[in-house]
């Protein structure tokens, strides 16, 4: 059996493969001709293929739960995503101009508010921020960019343009499985890569990556210092973490491998104490320093937030960088970007309501049954209600929660994701996605090519993380020809 | 710059995966020769257990030292010494120092983890044990290859020798214990009924030799027919031989002058050579081998821990 373009229906959504039943969009036409000269049986070994290989490369993610971490096996589609070069390039353009004036706007914060003065946003709204670090007040990091590494999630809607969902500007991951899934793909399909398509290579992330490290060292050295520093194996990331040290060549550092000396930092090596420049934490601020946060963190190195404000070592991203990754800042970034930049921004947010004003919190609690609402400063997925699938309870619930603390919850329409095919295991089915690329900023930008695409692998489902089901693809970035 | 807490894992690491080879030989090697042996021979599985130093934890934990309870306590129990443990002990290891070893390094420890994991039960069974554990030692020796064919002589690289020379000369002073243990009636001194056991006698140092790999090795350096004192001379005072004592001992002498401070280290290599060197094994093998060899081991644990001492806990 093989494919059927003309039985493959994704109802009402906006499918990125096909137009209407049997006719696959233009940049998608030969992913969809190779498909259908396939067999469904030769599909499935493809996928056994793929799988033999990510356990073999031992690409894996911990999923934590009550009966103890259990490390799993990435899951992974292996039909792979297509954009169009040119609709990337315009995507790229507003990713930049995203992070820079999310940047500004963090700087600006910490140092000399405008933006309350101009009344732009409300003072309050900022300083009972959850992530907002009043020991940052002052700090004026090297080219005044406190987030370097951004991990902005996109999802199409039906009129299939790209929407951002929401900024991470704390410690975003996913990126190994975005160059995991490439390694596997070409693995699986060689042929496509070769005879079918021009296809933008997405390797050298890691290699950008140092560079914006390296770029903000405080000391001027050819190669500076360099570490990824971890909260160790047990965490959901540590993959990632110990992939990305890896694909730098630089040290994956835990808490205790380093010390702090006379404000500077050190690890602690086979030839002694050494020191460190840059420091690509993958730890929660409040996990940073047991002395400036939480007294109880064992993860965290002790003197640490001190040789920062002293300017002796770079920390990416800055501590309190996470002050505008809270999702009611989120719906301020349209105005954000006019304010710093004097420009129109590029890519559209998805239209939200604040529960903190009188006006559209009246709205949601009136609409909580249509509406996804969300709280400021949870990720992962967590926390959040998904208005058409809730319980009369859950509703009832969050009705609660709003009216006692509506400056922590903001609601959006339920965006009907759009859908890509996914090989199950009788037919190809249309399953919903998000798309996640990653921005890097220092003295210059730069955005991933593609990103790493998320796939709910339920039918009809919107959840995409993988700590709740998700699975993943390949995503390509196609040329014209 | 290397890192103490990832030197530690390397050095591990090695040492682990060399375990799990020696224990795959010593189980391939006690498999044949066990059939060739008279019943009366105080050498059974029990021996096995007491060459891998597990002895009072068998024993809590086994009533007898049967062939069945010794291979899977050696394979798959969970007890920290079996092959499996062995290797997830490898595995975990290399899972957190990925970010410096070969990327196909792991990628074969983690195929060899998953095999024989899903293999073990071969291993227990007599009919498919030998091919199982040829594929484990196959495997090892693959991963050791690759390491050596592909990292820099960095650091990072003198620690995986450090953890597999000394694991190398720590196993070949266990596998001469077997030896010396009274185990065949012609080795407990009197040798008056020496004409009737002496096949044996030659059977087991055989097998010990083959154990390692040894046997074709011994058999260009020697020519005489196999005898104790030729065979211990050979697997613990051989330079040439690369799993004989004195050879690791001067690897290690070798690889710590690529690495700081390493003064007390050699020092301590340097004195477990000396003793390795000059002990007098004739002499020794009529009084008895095992005072000997458990001086020489505790030695070999000092250079460990001084190795320790000296780079996995620095300013702690």
């Amino acid at each position: 059996m093989r494919v059927n373009w003309k039985t493959y229906n994704p109802g009402e959504f906006f499918d990125e493969l096909i137009s209407s039943p049997g006719y696959a969009r233009k940049p998608a036409r030969r992913l969809a001709s190779y498909l259908r000269s396939l067999t469904h049986e030769e599909l499935l070994e493809k996928k056994t293929a793929a799988e033999l290989a990510i356990k073999t490369m031992g690409i894996s993610f911990t999923v934590y739960s009550d009966a103890g971490n259990i490390d799993r096996e990435w899951p992974f589609d292996i039909i792979p995503r297509v954009i169009a070069q040119k609709e990337w390039d315009q995507t790229n353009r507003g990713l930049k101009q995203r992070l820079r004036a999310l940047n500004c706007f963090i700087h600006d914060i910490y140092n000399d508010q405008k933006v309350f003065k101009d009344k732009l946003i409300p003072r309050e709204l900022i300083l009972n921020s959850g992530n907002f670090r009043k020991q940052c007040v002052g700090v004026k990091p090297k080219f005044d960019v406190w987030a370097h590494i951004c991990g902005t999630d996109l999802i199409k809607d039906t009129d299939g343009k790209f929407y951002v969902l929401e900024d991470n500007l704390r410690v975003p991951s996913g990126v190994s499985y975005m160059l995991e899934n490439r390694r596997v793909t070409k693995r699986v399909f060689p042929e496509l890569f070769e005879n079918y398509y021009d296809i933008q290579p997405v390797t050298e992330y890691p290699a950008q990556l140092l560079e914006t490290l390296s770029a903000i060292s405080p000391r001027k050295l050819d190669s500076p210092e360099v570490v990824v520093l971890t909260p160790g194996i047990f965490n959901s990331a540590y993959f990632e973490h110990s992939y990305l040290a890896q694909r730098m060549g630089a040290e994956l550092v835990e808490g205790g491998d380093l010390v702090v000396e006379k404000d500077k930092v050190f690890m602690r090596t086979i030839d002694g104490l050494s020191q460190v420049d840059v420091i690509y934490r993958r730890i929660d601020d409040l996990f940073l320093d047991p002395e400036a946060f939480n007294k109880d963190s064992v993860l965290g190195v002790s003197g640490l937030f001190k040789s920062w404000l002293k300017g002796n070592v770079a920390l990416a991203n800055a501590p309190g960088a996470g002050v505008a990754d809270d999702k009611i800042i989120y719906t301020y970034v349209p105005e954000i970007i006019k304010y710093y930049l004097d420009e129109d921004p590029i890519l559209p947010n998805v239209p939200s309501f604040l529960c903190v004003d009188r006006k559209q919190r009246q709205h949601v609690l009136q609409n909580l049954d249509k509406l996804v609402i969300k709280p400021a400063n949870e990720s992962g997925g967590y926390g959040m209600l998904i208005g058409p699938q809730a319980s009369k309870k859950e509703l009832a619930e969050f009705a609660r929660r709003i009216k006692a603390d509506p400056r922590n919850y903001m609601a959006q329409p339920l965006i009907a994701l759009s859908t890509v095919p996914v090989l199950g295991e009788r037919v190809v089915e249309p399953r919903h996605v998000d798309l996640r690329p990653f921005v890097l900023q220092a003295d210059k930008s730069y955005v991933t090519a593609g990103g790493l695409t998320r796939v709910a692998m339920v039918k009809g489902s919107y959840v995409v993380n993988s700590s709740q089901g998700g699975g993943s693809k390949d995503t390509w970035i196609i040329g014209d020809n | 710059m290397l890192l103490s807490r990832v030197a530690e894992r390397v050095y591990w690491q090695a040492r682990y995966l060399e375990r799990v080879e020696n224990t795959a030989r010593l189980l391939n090697v006690f498999s044949g020769l066990l059939l060739d042996l008279p019943s009366g021979t105080k050498l059974g599985w029990h021996t096995l257990v007491q060459i891998t130093g597990t002895e009072a934890l068998f024993d809590s934990s086994h009533k007898q030292a049967s062939e069945r309870s010794v291979v899977r306590f050696l394979l798959s129990e969970k007890n920290g010494y079996s092959i499996l443990d062995l290797l997830a002990l490898t595995r975990e290891n290399a899972r957190t120092t990925r970010e410096i070893m070969p990327t196909e390094a792991f990628e074969q420890i983690n195929n060899l983890y998953f095999f024989a994991r899903e293999n073990v039960n071969q291993g227990v069974s007599r009919g498919s044990r030998y091919e199982f554990l040829e594929t484990v030692i196959a495997s090892c020796q693959q991963i050791s290859g690759l390491m050596a064919g592909t990292m820099s002589r960095d650091a990072a690289y003198s620690f995986v020798r450090l953890g597999r020379s000394l694991e190398r000369a720590d196993m070949t002073t266990r596998i001469v214990d077997v030896g010396s243990g009274n185990l065949l009636p012609s080795l407990s001194g009197k040798a008056t009924e020496s004409e009737a056991i002496e096949p044996y006698e030659n059977i087991l140092w055989m097998n010990i030799l083959r154990s390692q790999s040894a046997y074709q090795m011994y058999r260009q350096h020697v020519r005489y027919r196999i005898n104790a004192e030729d065979v211990v001379k050979f697997l613990l005072q051989s330079e040439e031989f690369p799993r004989a004592t004195a050879h690791n001992l001067t690897t290690l002498t070798k690889v710590l002058d690529r690495l700081p401070n390493n003064n007390k280290v050699a020092r301590q290599v340097n004195k477990t050579k000396r003793m390795v060197r000059q002990g007098n094994i004739e002499e020794m093998l009529s009084q008895g081998l095992l005072q000997f060899i458990d001086e020489l081991q505790i030695e070999i644990a000092a250079i460990h821990h001084m190795i320790a001492a000296t780079w996995f806990l620095p300013n702690k």
